[in-house]
Formats: structure tokens, C-alpha cells, sequence
């Protein structure tokens, strides 16, 4: 890259943290290390772009709603920008058990990148920096150093336009930039999402440094003008009544706001004809992406393909904001070329004379395998290269703001020697995301999904705040004042619940009118209120009629005591399962063992094993080709080297 | 969904001597419960608590099971850290043949132990500091071969019929848990109304069957019905009636025809104390018919399994093709080998058919015409079990402890799931014991687990934005 080339004319800096790509991930990182007191530079190809939703407009949704909670309670900006920026919120699942409930809310795309910008703007220690990061910068680790895996270290980076920014951390947060590529039909251009321009040079340099990349594809639907579409043939979706704001800190009342709708209609046969009769001109099966998408967010036509049977598939019809046309057209995101693609979606009710402000495509990019990164989310090969979202192979916003964090957080700890923040599968959705990415292979866009999390039961939207807030405060992200009344709040849980257990009710008229009262048996001895309180009919609400002791609580107090005594013996039986599961997490594994040393592991295990590097004997154990035998071996081994 | 070995306890058991001594035995329990896992299924003459002794003692009592007395015992108590292990451990003393220690395991098991995995016993000493460190590369190796072994041996004694039943039963479950959990995960997709009841249906069902392969699986056989014991031959050497004759009634079809049975006739009789179940197989030959080559293939296939091998021998016509190969392939089998039509002229002695066996076997002349023999027959199949020389093959039973193990654990996951449905329990739940479920009978067969429901329910269900 001759034209990189510096010279005494060039800006040169000296930060702490450089933070590449102002996304989701970005943001969330560059906020986390300026606001535990780093000198922390944000580098983005555009300004305006901030925090830019380019696929659908609403954040949350199953288990992405639980990482925004969980984003919250450790200090993260997105649950409240987004409780200042939504049109439309639900609680998703509330039939279900409390575990799979979940909040989705609409956003308004353009005032969530306007508010995320305003914060980022207004953040001490933080500096916006427009342009393009083309290099990462390195030093040699001289080998006296070992015991780490990392041969190299982070000293800066370099601009398209040769600036050097010299820093202790880099985080790349460069989502579907890098050497973008957008696809519909035949017309293919070599942009990143929404025709923002390429991060076309930065690949090179991290192969240069022995980082291995390979290229993921995702896709977004088509938007259409609102003026041109007839919901009178759609079913509307209203918000929920009374909204529940993602983030702790939001107080209820703000939010109870009033809602705009989204649109449910359905493709038909008629649609699926003409996506059958232009497959060939689909770049997907016509062998012209080479990128591997999700699974879990189809193009139309694959859906068409793979689910032949269906007759017809969903289509929401989703406001982008409130001072915008366009609606975003869920379900129908497409490669096909644009004239199909008008031709397929006039074909839905409701849709027969849209007119198109945006088509759909699929896009392209570089990223990485991320069995090369530790759970910290740090690259083994290069101290003090840290990296987040889809660059780390994710997809989704939510996915990309809590790695973002956990990155950020991650950077600094390095920088001031201690040592990572590291949530395990047991404590946090978060855990389950990252310990999915480092251990395994991950063939397509990682996306979160409830059936993720072995521990579900305990990892709960609604508690999130109980199970993350210390380390929140413990990094230094969540205030004392904060911190205060979340312990004080699980007292309080903890007291009340301790008095259900042991406050008993007589089996007399009062008790009995009551339990008949509200359809529920009789009771013939005297009863303890939480056995009341788990009857499916009751609940720690309606027992208050007969609990004349009982102090009024808070809202979010109530709701953990009732499922804490609804759910006890499942929720028990999971914190069994998870005492099991963190013995094998804390069993460390040096960086600088060497699995050619322990010949009794089989060869698959041993080459797996050096693939991964897994850090401790859990992430050992979930890595596939790895036996329980391999497992008792290497337990074996490391007993001897400890002690050897 | 990740998938962890679920191990309800820490304390492990298994048969610590192997089980082909003289029916004599120690199964080793070891683990901070142990003591009181003893204490649940053993009574000691002097009625004192296992619990309430000191180490390194010993106490004569009995063994039960709910009620039923299993086996007169000495049991030996040593308290952590002074055991093999290093942790706590109860050694049971059994003398009362290979099915009571096998039975004695089994009750173990149920009361709170777990089967111990292959080299678990060496890596625990070696973990809490038992076994000197230089030992470690040995350890390792032991471990690792081990479970190798018991790998390659689990899959060979599964039988066909039961892979095919497990996996079938194993797709329909992780088909249901995909289903809900799909619906889960995009709501606005994919809905869960009425699916209750559907699952209901569908867990009784699946429960049905897990009852049955349970029956079905090897050990519930040999607890039920003793050693499992295959007649061959070549066709009319008089196996049908060897059955006839013990059994006392005519079950199979008996012609001068060769090649008469066809099918596998089945008989459980009692000789000498022991019950033996006895398999009856078309004779082996090499078939030209076609009904009757499959017959000939199960045959062999029986054979394989068995525990004990009867050789009928025709001692009125010479040896053929057709023994040479019934001989080849029970080298390695327990056998004794009956020398029929001992009323007719002698084409065949003993002697000749020694020289064709590499080990020492039990040759008998019998008559099962004239009914003769049958006491030395007896006596030998007393001397095989009492000198120890036969016993149970020690891999099938571990493998088939594994299975029932893991068979009622998988019945135990979706009673729960029942259970969730009738209580009104929201659909979340039933997911949580069904994938339990799917787990244990991933066990069974060996395998690998990692990414079956994220494909199942891609590959299944429709979902996203």
C-alpha cells in the first residue's frame, strides 16, 4: 500500500483504545472504555451513520431482548437509547413460562442513530474520528513473554489518508463493511449496507498478521412507500398496553407513550411462482455468492425452496420511524434482481401497488472464524486486538451491542493489567453467545436463540439486572447509587420470599371462601403461602387478600417473588446444574501447554484442541471431537503439570 | 442447546474384580455418598448403620431391594482420604454367583450411584493424590483405552433392532423439542395453540415404547430369564429336540427332513439351579433356500450374543463343511458340545472333535431320542458355573446396565413432561425434560449431540424475519 506511506506531514496520535466501525458493537465499546477513563478515538466512514439500523427496525426480540437487558444491567447504552426512540413495543411469549418472555420494541431509525450519536458526541474522553482504518499496527512480544499465545502486540493504526493513531487497543467492530459487497440479481455493487462505502483495505493488513478471515452473507427486504400500500387488506398489530421499558434505569412511566402500528399479510402461490420461475437469475443458486448465510433469516426464495409445502409465508409490514414513508417488508428480504423482486411483492394483499424506495439485496463481507478469539473476545495470535459483532461472525444488533461491550470492558481491563470480564453460560445469555463463538464451529451468522441457553430458567429477561449488576459495578460501568438499589431490591425478594415459606394459613372459613373464591381446591391442614402461591389459579398477588402482614413492594419486586416460588423446583434443580457445570469452567488451562506433550489424547481431540485453545477444561469439553475420555486425560494431565 | 453428560451424583460404582472369578465378586462404590448409598440397600446382622462405623471395618449382612433379600455380603467401609480413591468407599463382598452381583450393581445404582465410567476408579486416585505422579502417562493410557474399548464393545453388542428403535425414538423427540422450540423463538411464526394436548399424546406413545425396549434390552432378559444359551448345529443334528426334551413339550416342529426349523424357537428352563434361556436356530448350513438363509444369518447372529454355546453334534454321520464352520465360529464362545444320537453307530468320538477346538470344552454323549446324558449334562453345566469357568460376558453387561440405565432415566424425563403438560405448565417447560430425554438416549448409542436442534429445527421449520 505505497499511498499509506507516512511522512512527517501526517497526523500522529497517541490514544489509548481505538475503536474501527461505529455500529452497534462500536458504540457500545467505544462508550465502555471513554467511560472508564481511557482516551478512547471512534472510527467510522460516516458520521451519519452512527449506529445505523440497515436492516429491520425494531431491537429485541427472543433472547435478543435478554441481551439488551443483560447490556443494561452492566452498563450499556442501546436499552436506553431505545426506550427514547421506539414507536411500538410488545412482550413477546407472555403465555410462556418467565423465561422465554421477551420485549421487541419498533424503533425509529433515525432518531435511535441521532440519540446513540448525541451520546457518543457528549461522552468525556471520546473522540468521533471520520475515516477509513486501513492498517492495524505491531510490535514483536520478545519471547521471554511466554506463556501467552500471542507473538505480537498492538501498537495503532493507520488511515486511508495515513494518520497514525497510536493505542494500547484496537477493537474492530467493522460489522458487513469489509470488502462489502451488495447484491440484487444481476446488479451487484461494491458498497457496504445502504450504498455507504467499503472498508476495502483493512483485510489485507489483518491477514498480513495471520488472521484468518472468510466471507459470511446476510440480506435485508425491500422498503416500500406507505402511501402506496392498502393495510386495509393486512391484519394491524398493535404494541402492548402497557409497555415494560428494556432498561432498568428508564423509569415506567416514560414510555407509556402512544404506538403506531405494524401490518401482517401473507405471500400466496401466485408469489412463489414467480420467485420458482427467476431462480436462476438469483445470485444464490446461481452459484454467483460465495458467502454462507443464516439460516434463521431466510431470503424469500429460500424459503420458497426449502419449505415447499408451505403455502404461504408471513410478511409484517413495519414502520422504519415516524417521519419516514417507508415500511420495511419482514420476511421478503431477496437477491433476486429488482424487476422480480417488485413483480413477487405486488403479488401480496395489501402490496398490489407498492412502489419500492429501497430494494432488497444481499450483502457480503469479511469476517472471522472466531475460534481465534479468547472468550474475552481478544485475538490469541495479537495482544490487544479486540473485536466484536458480525466481524466476529454474529448477526444482529443485540449480538453485536453486548460483545461490544464485553470487548470494550475487555480492552481497558488489559490495559490496566487485569484481569478479563468473562460471563460464563451459566449466569448470562451473554456467556452462552460468546462461549458458543470461541468453542465452536460456527458455519453461518451466529444468531442468539432461547434454545442456546441450557440454563434458561435462571437466565431471565426479568432479572437480569439481579444476575449482572456487580460486575457492571465492579468494572466501574454502574454507579454506587445504582448498585445500592439492586442489592436492596434483592433483599427484599429474598426476605419476602422467606416469609412465604414459612408464613402458614389455617384451614378455616376465610381461607377456604378465599381459595373457592378464586376456583382453587380447599386445603385441609394448615398450608404454607408459597404452596398456595405455586397452584397455577394463585399467585403471590391474589394471596394478598389473606396475608394481612404484607407490606406493599415495588412492581419488579412482586414479579421475582411470584416466579421464585412459582418455579422453585425447576429453578433448583437448574442451580444444581450449574454448581456442576462451573466446576469444570474454573479448572484453567495454561495458554502454553502443548497437546503434543499428552499422547494418551486421541488424534482428533488433539488436533481440535490445538485449533481452539480452549482456556479452561468447560470449554475443552464442548468443543466437538472431544470425548469425555479425552476430557478425564487431560484432567489427568494438568494434575501433573500443576503439580509436576 | 449444549448437551452435558447430566450427572445427577458423583458417586460412582462398577464391579471392581471383572466377573469371570468363581461367581465371587466386589462391586466398589466410591464418593462422598457412598457410605450412604450402602447404608439404603444393606442391613448388617448387628443392625448398626454403615454411617455409625469406623474405617477399614468389615460387616457381614444382606443386601436388599425394596424387600427381597439379593445376596448374603461383607462389606468393608473406608472413609476418605484413606481408600484407593481417596474418596469415600464401600467395597460389597458378593459370593453368590454372577446374576447376584450383577443384580447387587443394578440396586446400587438405583439408589443413588452412578456406573462408573470406564478408568474412572484410577483417574479419581490419580486426581486425589493416590497414585504417584510418575504414573500420570499410564494413567492417561488406561483411561483412554479403556474407554476405547468399551466404545467399540457398547456398539457391537447394541443389536440392530435397538440402534434402529433408539434412533427412530430419539428423531421423534428432537423433533417435538425443535417444534416448540422454534415457536419460541419467533412467536409471530409459528404457534404452540392446542400443541399441549397433541404432546400428550405423543409422550404416552413414546413412553410406551421406551417401556418396551427397556424389556426388550439385554438385561432385563438375563435378570429375568438367566443365561442366555443358543442351540447350533448343522440341520438335523437334534437341536429341536434337545429343546423339546428340556423344555418337556413339543414346541418345535421335529421331522427327519433337515432343515425343518426355521424360525427361532425360544424356551426358558431350569437345570441344576440355573436358569437358562435357550435359544433354538435353524440348523447352520449353507442355505440355498431363501427363507431359510435368513434364518441361517439369525442364527449366527444369536450365537454371537449368547453366553453359552450348546453344539449339537449328529455323532451317526461324519463331520462336514457345515460343522467346520459352526467350529470356526464358536472359538471364542463358552461351549459345550453334545454328541447326539449316542444310540446310533458312532461316526464321530469325542476325541475327533477335541482336536478341532483350541481350548478345552465339555463334550457329552447324549441321546435326546432315548433321553440319555441329561445327568452329566447337568453336572457339567454345574461345573461351568461353579468353578467359574463360565460366566456372563462381563462387556454385555455393563453395556446393558448403561442402556437400562440410561432407557429409565429417559423415562423418568418424559413422565415429566407428562406431568408438565397435565399440571397446565406453560410449553417452555416440557422442553427442559424433553431434551433430557433426548440426551440419555444419545448415550446409548454414543452420539455426538452438538448442533442437532439448531438443525433440527432450521431443516424442520420456517422461521425468520
Amino acid at each position: 500500500m505505497e499511498n499509506l506511506i507516512t511522512n512527517k506531514n501526517t497526523i500522529r496520535e497517541q490514544v489509548d483504545v481505538c475503536v474501527i466501525g461505529a455500529g452497534h458493537a462500536g458504540c457500545e465499546a467505544a462508550l465502555a472504555a471513554a467511560r472508564l477513563g481511557l482516551e478512547t478515538v471512534i472510527f467510522t466512514v460516516s458520521v451519519d451513520s452512527i449506529a445505523l439500523m440497515p436492516c429491520n427496525p425494531n431491537i429485541g426480540g427472543s433472547s435478543k431482548g435478554h441481551l439488551v437487558r443483560e447490556l443494561d444491567a452492566l452498563g450499556g447504552e442501546m436499552g436506553k437509547v431505545i426506550d427514547k426512540t421506539f414507536i411500538q413495543s410488545k412482550m413477546l411469549n407472555k403465555s410462556k413460562g418467565p423465561a422465554v418472555h421477551s420485549l421487541r420494541a419498533q424503533a425509529d431509525k433515525a432518531d435511535y442513530t441521532r440519540e446513540m450519536r448525541r451520546v457518543l458526541e457528549n461522552q468525556d474522553n471520546l473522540t468521533i474520528r471520520q475515516c477509513e482504518v486501513c492498517e492495524i499496527l505491531t510490535e514483536e512480544i520478545p519471547c521471554e513473554d511466554a506463556g501467552t499465545a500471542a507473538s505480537q502486540r498492538i501498537v495503532g493504526v493507520r488511515t486511508y489518508t495515513g494518520a497514525v493513531y497510536e493505542c494500547k487497543a484496537v477493537i474492530i467492530c467493522s460489522g458487513t463493511y469489509l470488502k462489502a459487497r451488495c447484491l440484487c440479481g444481476e446488479a451487484i455493487t461494491y458498497t457496504g449496507p445502504n450504498g455507504l462505502q467499503a472498508a476495502n483495505y483493512l483485510s489485507k493488513s489483518l491477514e498480513d498478521h495471520g488472521v484468518e478471515l472468510r466471507r459470511f452473507k446476510t440480506g435485508t427486504p425491500a422498503r416500500m412507500d406507505k402511501r402506496s400500500i392498502d393495510f386495509s387488506k393486512m391484519e394491524e398489530q398493535k404494541g402492548d398496553d402497557t409497555v415494560v421499558p428494556f432498561s432498568f434505569s428508564t423509569n415506567p412511566e416514560d414510555v407509556q407513550i402512544d404506538q403506531v402500528s405494524c401490518y401482517l399479510t401473507y405471500t400466496n402461490e401466485k408469489t412463489h411462482e414467480i420467485i420458482r420461475a427467476n431462480l436462476d437469475r438469483s445470485p444464490i443458486y446461481a452459484g454467483v455468492i460465495e458467502g454462507t448465510g443464516p439460516r434463521y433469516c431466510p431470503s424469500i426464495e429460500d424459503k420458497v425452496v426449502k419449505f415447499a409445502e408451505k403455502e404461504r409465508h408471513q410478511v409484517f409490514i413495519e414502520p422504519e420511524g415516524l417521519h419516514t414513508n417507508e415500511m420495511y417488508v419482514g420476511g421478503m428480504s431477496s437477491s433476486l434482481p429488482e424487476d422480480v423482486q417488485l413483480a413477487m411483492y405486488r403479488t401480496v394483499p395489501g402490496l398490489e401497488n407498492c412502489r419500492m424506495v429501497r430494494n432488497a439485496y444481499a450483502i457480503e463481507y469479511d469476517c472471522i472464524a472466531p475460534k481465534q478469539l479468547s472468550a474475552s473476545l481478544e485475538i490469541k495470535k495479537i495482544k490487544g486486538l479486540f473485536s466484536a459483532g458480525q466481524f466476529n461472525g454474529s448477526s444482529g444488533y443485540e449480538e453485536a451491542a453486548v460483545q461490544g461491550l464485553i470487548a470494550g470492558i475487555n480492552a481497558v481491563r488489559m490495559i490496566q493489567g487485569k484481569e478479563a470480564l468473562v460471563l460464563d453460560r451459566g449466569e448470562s445469555y451473554i456467556g452462552v453467545l460468546i462461549d458458543d463463538l470461541v468453542t465452536k464451529e460456527n458455519n453461518e451468522p451466529y444468531r442468539m436463540m432461547t434454545s442456546r441457553a441450557e440454563y434458561r430458567l435462571l437466565l431471565r429477561q426479568d432479572n437480569a439486572d439481579l444476575r449482572l449488576r456487580k460486575y457492571g459495578h465492579e468494572v466501574g460501568l454502574v454507579d454506587e447509587e445504582t448498585y445500592r438499589r439492586t442489592l436492596e431490591k434483592e433483599s427484599l425478594i429474598e426476605k419476602e420470599v422467606e416469609r412465604m415459606f414459612s408464613t402458614t394459613v389455617g384451614a378455616n372459613k376465610t381461607i377456604q371462601d378465599f381459595l373457592e373464591a378464586h376456583g382453587s381446591a380447599s386445603v385441609k391442614k394448615s398450608t404454607a403461602m408459597a404452596e398456595l402461591i405455586c397452584r397455577p389459579e394463585l399467585s403471590y398477588e391474589l394471596l394478598k387478600e389473606i396475608d394481612p402482614e404484607r407490606e406493599e413492594l415495588p412492581a419488579d419486586v412482586v414479579e421475582q417473588i411470584n416466579i421464585n416460588i412459582k418455579y422453585d423446583g425447576y429453578i433448583k434443580r437448574q442451580m444444581q446444574q450449574v454448581k456442576q457445570f462451573k466446576k469444570m469452567e474454573t479448572r484453567k488451562i495454561p495458554a502454553s501447554l502443548n497437546y503434543d506433550d499428552v499422547s494418551s489424547l486421541r488424534l482428533e481431540a488433539r488436533q481440535k484442541l490445538k485449533e481452539f485453545r480452549p482456556e479452561n477444561v468447560g470449554q475443552a469439553s464442548r468443543i466437538s471431537g472431544v470425548s469425555p475420555a479425552d476430557i478425564s486425560v487431560l484432567l489427568v494431565y494438568l494434575e501433573q503439570y500443576r503439580k509436576g | 442447546m449444549i448437551y452435558y453428560k447430566i450427572m445427577k451424583t458423583d458417586t460412582i460404582a462398577a464391579i471392581a474384580t471383572g466377573m469371570t472369578e468363581a461367581g465371587i465378586g466386589i462391586i466398589r462404590i466410591s464418593g462422598e455418598d457412598s457410605i450412604q448409598v450402602a447404608d439404603k440397600i444393606f442391613k448388617s446382622k448387628s443392625n448398626k448403620k454403615l454411617s455409625h462405623q469406623k474405617s477399614h471395618t468389615m460387616h457381614f449382612g444382606m443386601i436388599f431391594d425394596d424387600e427381597n433379600t439379593i445376596d448374603e455380603v461383607l462389606v468393608s467401609v473406608m472413609i476418605a482420604p484413606h481408600s484407593y480413591t481417596g474418596e469415600n468407599t464401600v467395597e460389597i463382598n458378593c459370593h453368590g454367583g454372577m446374576f447376584v452381583i450383577n443384580k447387587v450393581l443394578e440396586t446400587v445404582l438405583r439408589n443413588g450411584a452412578r456406573l462408573a465410567e470406564p478408568g474412572e476408579f484410577t483417574k479419581r486416585a490419580f486426581l486425589n493424590g493416590k497414585i504417584d505422579l510418575s504414573k500420570a502417562e499410564a494413567v492417561m493410557d488406561l483411561i483412554q483405552s479403556k474407554n476405547d474399548f468399551a466404545v467399540k464393545n457398547s456398539m457391537n453388542h447394541l443389536k440392530g433392532d435397538v440402534l434402529e428403535e433408539v434412533r427412530s425414538l430419539r428423531s421423534d423427540i428432537i423433533y417435538e423439542i425443535a417444534f416448540i422450540e422454534s415457536a419460541l423463538d419467533d412467536p409471530e411464526h409459528i404457534s404452540l395453540e392446542g400443541y399441549p394436548e397433541q404432546l400428550l399424546e405423543k409422550t404416552d406413545k413414546l413412553l410406551e415404547k421406551l417401556n418396551a425396549l427397556k424389556e426388550r434390552s439385554g438385561n432385563g432378559r438375563i435378570r429375568k430369564d438367566g443365561v442366555s444359551t443358543v442351540i447350533v448345529g448343522k440341520p438335523n443334528a437334534g437341536k429341536s429336540s434337545l429343546l423339546n426334551l428340556l423344555a418337556g413339550e413339543e414346541r418345535a416342529i421335529v421331522t427327519d427332513y433337515a432343515g425343518t426349523t426355521r424360525d427361532i424357537l425360544e424356551e426358558t428352563v431350569k437345570i441344576a439351579d440355573l436358569v437358562l434361556k435357550i435359544t433354538d436356530t435353524a440348523g447352520i448350513r449353507n442355505a440355498d433356500d431363501a427363507v431359510e438363509k435368513i434364518g441361517v444369518e439369525r442364527a449366527k447372529a444369536y450365537a454371537m450374543d449368547a453366553d453359552l454355546i450348546l453344539y449339537m453334534v449328529d455323532s451317526s454321520v461324519p463331520l462336514n463343511e457345515n460343522d467346520m464352520e459352526i467350529m470356526k465360529m464358536i472359538q471364542d464362545k463358552k461351549v459345550i458340545v453334545l454328541l447326539n444320537k449316542s444310540d446310533l453307530q458312532q461316526e464321530v468320538s469325542g476325541e475327533d472333535l477335541r482336536t478341532h477346538f483350541e481350548k478345552d470344552v465339555f463334550i457329552i454323549p447324549i441321546s435326546a431320542k432315548q433321553q440319555t446324558g441329561m445327568e452329566e449334562f447337568s453336572e457339567a453345566l454345574k461345573k461351568m458355573f461353579l468353578s467359574g469357568q463360565i460366566s456372563l460376558n462381563e462387556d454385555i453387561v455393563i453395556t446393558n446396565l448403561r442402556q437400562i440405565r440410561e432407557i429409565e432415566e429417559c423415562i423418568e424425563s418424559l413422565s415429566l413432561v407428562r406431568k408438565s403438560i397435565l399440571d397446565g405448565m406453560p410449553e417452555d417447560f416440557f422442553s427442559i425434560d424433553l431434551q433430557n430425554a433426548y440426551l440419555h438416549l444419545g448415550y446409548i448409542i454414543g452420539e455426538e449431540v452438538n448442533d442437532d436442534l439448531v438443525n433440527e429445527i432450521f431443516s424442520k421449520f420456517c422461521m425468520g424475519k
